[in-house]
């Protein structure tokens, strides 16, 4: 049975009993379906190509070779989940790591780019809402220009952003990380301000009892009262700055990098290389969250949550 | 010299339907050692008094000298302890570190910290706590753990804000026998706002009664009771008595603008 092992009352339960906690049943169930209807719309995806090829070679074909090809044509407009883990694993282990049909040389490239803009969004994110909470007039005069930066569409902004910098020779990570900034500062600003400003009046009384000056109320209460906001805004903030370095990728054609794979992908019509591309971007990203997540438990033990 | 002297204090509040009149022409005077009651109907404003003393509001006009200065000297000189009417406790901070809060913004040594938390943790009967968080203890608890935290920086002067207003009846008698041992033993100066009659009875020296709003103090009752009192004088004639002035007061300061 899959049974969640109730925590003894006022203690937490440890990671791993989180872990094993979680119920896998319905999970595989779930994506045993999942799969199965993505193999079935896999022939009819694939049927016009494949049958095609059948009229120009003049085969007789029927309806078991249909299913057959359709799940192992090399040039298939939708793959076949096994396709896509046979082309992953070659494009992972069986190639040299600085290649670049190498997608562990394109992962390190983008992550790089996605981390170095993150760290950087974490802190520039941090030091506004900090500004936006304590200077009243900061709070009047940036908050609509940060929220009207994020209504321009980022594949407008990006080659420009590009270009510009390119022009100062500042080219590769840079720029990447540049507009990663751009996009994953947004959240962290939006949850961190709304992190500031949650303690309660009476809590706030409290430190003006204590003549507390400006600084002692963002370190023993602003900021830890903060915290959960901040790690929920982080986990958005480094899904969003992935997006920004991929897309960053795609105006210069650039030759590395994950998004740079999906647009060459795209112009050689090779579907198996996107689809891999895609799943190594979507386990790049649940790695950096959970580190977050990791770190958020580990806090969370410290501080007393309830987790 | 008396720790609190309000002579004329008037607060009037902006609000947006206009101006709202809180407190009308209070005197106080409270001397050291005193335990006072402020008792009123709900609304009444014994809260703003509290916290005009406190320098959490501002009065309107009128003069309050507290400590011998300003209220705001006196908050800035941390010259009292505040027990609101909720716990208030940081929720990420073990019941310890709630309790030494204080001392770390007033820059204390941690042994020093470390040693006085245990002797007012101690002393609300919350030894062994130390590492639990608020929200594995109950309502009396935590509100203790905020006595403990007004005690800890050993303040002369504690303001008490319907500190047991949202507890039940029996942990609620068992504090406010707890409070008296605790006054007895310090000698503090305490100011305690409720609007329960046996409470302020039970608790106090003084009694000051409050009517409806504008606040204006209506009655001041000096109880007569012996120091050492215990939860069975409830039913004494003394007791009786006292309690009886201070409903006459309440009911008359009820019907003040009836």
């Amino acid at each position: 049975m899959t049974d969640a092992i109730e925590p003894s009352p006022g203690k937490a339960p440890s990671f791993w009993a989180r872990l094993s906690r979680r119920r896998g049943v319905p999970i595989a169930t779930i994506l045993l379906v999942f799969i199965g209807i993505w193999y079935a719309a896999a022939i009819p995806m694939n049927r016009q190509v494949i049958v095609q090829r059948y009229t120009l070679q003049d085969v007789d074909w029927t309806t078991s070779m249909l299913i057959r090809d359709s799940w192992s044509y090399s040039r298939p407009i939708l793959p076949a989940p096994h396709q896509i883990a046979v082309h992953l694993f070659d494009s992972v282990f069986m190639q040299k790591i600085n290649s670049r049909r190498s997608l562990v040389f394109h992962t390190r490239v983008t992550g790089t780019a996605t981390l170095l803009g993150f760290f950087l969004a974490a802190i520039f994110g941090i030091a506004l809402a900090t500004g936006i909470v304590f200077v009243r007039t900061l709070d009047r005069s940036l908050m609509p220009w940060i929220i009207t930066s994020q209504t321009i569409p980022i594949l407008a902004i990006a080659p420009m952003i590009i270009v510009a910098l390119g022009s100062m020779g500042i080219r590769g990570l840079i720029p990447k990380a540049v507009i990663s900034l751009y996009l994953g500062f947004f959240p962290i600003v939006i949850g961190m301000t709304k992190g500031l400003r949650s303690p309660d009046p009476l809590q706030l009384d409290l430190m003006r009892t204590y003549s507390a000056d400006k600084w002692q109320f963002f370190r023993y209460l602003r900021w830890p009262a903060s915290v959960p906001f901040l790690f929920t805004s982080l986990k958005v903030g480094i899904a969003i700055a992935l997006v920004g370095a991929i897309v960053a990728e795609l105006p210069t054609g650039a030759q590395a990098g994950l998004g740079a794979s999906l647009l060459s992908g795209s112009y050689a019509g090779n579907m198996l290389a996107i689809w891999s591309a895609l799943v190594m971007a979507a386990i790049l990203a649940m790695s950096m969250i959970g580190l977050i997540q990791l770190a958020e438990f580990l806090n969370s033990k410290r501080t007393g949550g309830r987790v | 010299m008396p720790v609190i002297h309000a002579e004329g204090l008037s607060l009037e509040f902006q609000t947006p339907d206009g101006p709202l009149l809180a407190l009308s022409d209070v005197d106080l005077s409270v001397e050291s050692g005193d335990f006072v009651s402020l008792i009123g109907p709900s609304g009444c404003g014994k809260t703003t008094l509290l916290r005009a003393i406190a320098d959490l509001e501002q009065p309107t006009s009128g003069t309050l000298v507290v400590n011998g200065g300003s209220a705001r000297q006196a908050r800035l000189n941390r010259g009292y302890g505040y027990v609101f009417q909720a716990p208030a406790l940081y929720p990420w901070r073990n019941v310890e570190r709630n309790v030494t809060l204080p001392l770390e913004i007033m820059g204390l040594s941690k042994a020093e910290r470390r040693e006085r938390a245990a002797r007012y943790l101690d002393m609300v009967n919350l030894a062994g706590f130390e590492r639990k968080f608020p929200w594995q203890l109950s309502g009396g608890m935590q509100q203790r753990v905020s006595i403990a935290r007004a005690l800890s920086f050993e303040p002369d002067l504690l303001l008490m804000d319907e500190p047991f207003g949202a507890l039940d009846e029996i942990t609620r008698e068992h504090l406010n026998g707890e409070l008296l041992r605790l006054w007895h033993r310090t000698r503090k100066t305490v100011i305690f706002v409720t609007h329960s009659i046996s409470e302020a009875v039970f608790l106090s020296t003084r009694i000051v009664v409050m009517s409806r709003r504008p606040g204006r103090v209506h009655d001041v009752i000096e109880s007569d009771l012996p120091d050492d009192r215990t939860l069975d004088m409830r039913d004494t004639e003394a007791f009786l008595k006292i309690a009886h002035r201070v409903r006459e007061g309440l009911e008359a300061g009820h019907s003040y603008d009836d």
